[in-house]
């Protein structure tokens, strides 16, 4: 006996979505252990080595380390924004991921553990595919800056304070120019839907986005990486400057869900990027084949390779002054992205398509 | 199901938008409106446009609240004051809502023969461009956005003492 089609969809959905949030909190975890050992190694260092084999188990024992931690609320604090922060932040960086397809679809095998009416049947791990696939990660990644605004202004802090403005003022300017550079591949590939623009760029990686439309990928890895405030973009929690930021006044799981959010986000404009720029789960070679179980492996490569990319230029460079980035934003960027998009119009329009 | 989502999101939305208006702290009042507009976004999705639900978050959820909020924040509002003209205000108020609302619902009942067009209009992607940049739409689209930059642009040099 096979459930009907409409409760087949919903137990297809609550199982992707429980795949999709487990994955990201387990890769959430093994980010943070992965960084500081690489941030270590790059700094002759040996970084958390410890626990478990190679340290490994770090992030199990920083987790109990935090859940058992006190809570700290201060005094003078607005209390349900500062409890709502976190949600709020976490909230926005998980609905982000419900539009992203994670590797290629694929065919189940038609035997085992399985139920009857899942033998056979091809799916693609993303949650929601909806026509307006990359308008809905923009709109949910604007959300996204007011976990930090309410984080920063409800702690009653100057230091938190300071770091929520500078976060909005730098997360509102560095949208435009990360919209921006999404707008010649949505003109190249005649969709919203992210799937449809991964399988725009099959064939040989020269016809990768990243190549075919260069400037717009450099101008999102830079815009992508202020989004994160990730190193040189951390102006909001500029430890030198502002104590942590935003997060100051944040203690035990409060604070982790903070830095959960922060995380999150970062895999997703990693995700975003493989699949926008790096032609997603296509191996790039047309003799190798992108379905199935080696889709996984080249999409998972380059994913885990933008991530690597994040933790080396943390690792290497200075932080921006806050004029610099201003500059950077609205003065460099965003003509730069406006200028290519006239020039992809010209040459859509000049084919004809 | 539709129906229910319908309510549910009508129902957040009224809500929070009395709480706008009802709030005398301005931050609570920004976030209220931030859910209002999430809630409309819904309900434009339910009605089969997700391309205009999604407008309406970025440009109104995202753009233009996280600049009210980056104002508040630099003003550092504590409590709107009392002041002895309020009751005259609000019930002033509230004569200009109901006005309001009079209009709105004739304007629904005059053009109650055209709701059922409405309701199987296709509001794609696709079919609102084609409209906005349809001959006969083209020019005032463009003029709007003209219009908007000139505006931009006043509010710099009205800003800016020296450029």
């Amino acid at each position: 006996m096979s459930p009907s089609p409409a409760v087949q969809e919903l137990i297809l959905a609550v199982a992707k979505i429980a795949l999709v949030v487990g994955a990201l909190l387990g890769l959430f975890s093994l980010m943070t252990w992965i960084e500081r050992r690489t941030l270590a190694f790059m700094q002759y260092r040996l970084g958390p080595n410890r626990t478990g084999p190679l340290g490994i188990l770090q992030p199990i024992a920083d987790g109990i380390k935090l859940f058992f931690k006190e809570e700290v609320m201060p005094a003078a604090a607005n209390k349900w924004g500062f409890l709502a922060a976190p949600v709020v932040a976490v909230t926005t960086a998980l609905l982000a991921v419900a539009v992203l397809p994670y590797g290629p679809p694929f065919t189940l095998p038609g035997w085992g553990v399985l139920p009857e009416w899942l033998r056979g049947r091809t799916v693609q791990i993303q949650i929601a595919s909806i026509d307006v696939g990359l308008l809905f990660m923009f709109a949910v990644t604007a959300l996204g800056v007011y976990g930090i605004v309410l984080a920063g202004w409800s702690a009653n802090n100057k230091y938190a304070l300071l770091g929520g403005l500078r976060s909005s003022a730098q997360m509102f300017s560095y949208e435009i120019a990360l919209g921006l550079s999404w707008v010649g591949i949505i003109m190249l590939a005649g969709s919203f839907q992210i799937a449809d623009i991964v399988n725009a760029q099959s064939g040989w990686f020269w016809r990768w986005n990243a190549f075919v439309q260069l400037p717009a990928f450099v101008v999102y890895m830079i815009a992508a990486t202020a989004e994160v405030a990730r190193i040189p973009f951390d102006l909001p929690e500029a430890e030198a400057e502002l104590v942590a930021g935003f997060h100051t006044e944040y203690s035990s799981m409060r604070f982790a869900l903070l830095q959960m959010a922060e995380y999150i986000n970062m895999i997703t404009v990693s995700v975003l990027a493989t699949n926008l720029f790096l032609g997603g789960w296509h191996a790039g070679v047309p003799g190798l084949p992108s379905e199935g179980l080696l889709g996984f492996v080249w999409w998972g490569a380059k994913v885990s390779a933008l991530l690597f990319v994040f933790i080396w230029l943390r690792g290497t460079l200075p932080r921006f002054r806050y004029d610099q980035l201003m500059h950077i934003g609205w003065k460099v960027l965003i003509p730069v992205a406006a200028v290519w998009i006239l020039i992809t119009a010209t040459g859509v329009a000049l084919a004809g398509r | 199901m539709d129906a229910i989502l319908f309510y549910v999101f009508a129902a957040i939305a009224v809500v929070s938008a009395v709480v706008v208006i009802a709030q005398k702290n301005p931050m609570y009042s920004a976030f209220a409106l931030i859910v209002t507009l999430c809630s409309l976004s819904v309900i434009f999705g339910l009605l089969g446009s997700p391309f205009i639900a999604v407008l309406q978050v970025i440009v109104y959820a995202g753009a233009i609240m996280v600049l009210f909020l980056f104002v508040l924040m630099l003003l550092d509002v504590k409590r709107e004051e009392d002041s002895p003209a309020r009751g005259g205000r609000t019930l002033r108020g509230i004569a200009l809502a109901l006005v309001t609302l009079l209009v709105l619902q004739a304007g629904a009942v005059l053009l109650r023969s055209e709701r059922g067009a409405a309701a199987s209009f296709d509001a794609s992607t696709r079919r609102m461009a084609e409209i906005l940049f349809s001959p006969h739409f083209l020019y005032a689209f463009e003029a709007t956005s003209i219009l908007i930059l000139a505006a931009l642009v006043g509010a710099v040099a009205l800003a800016k003492k020296e450029l």
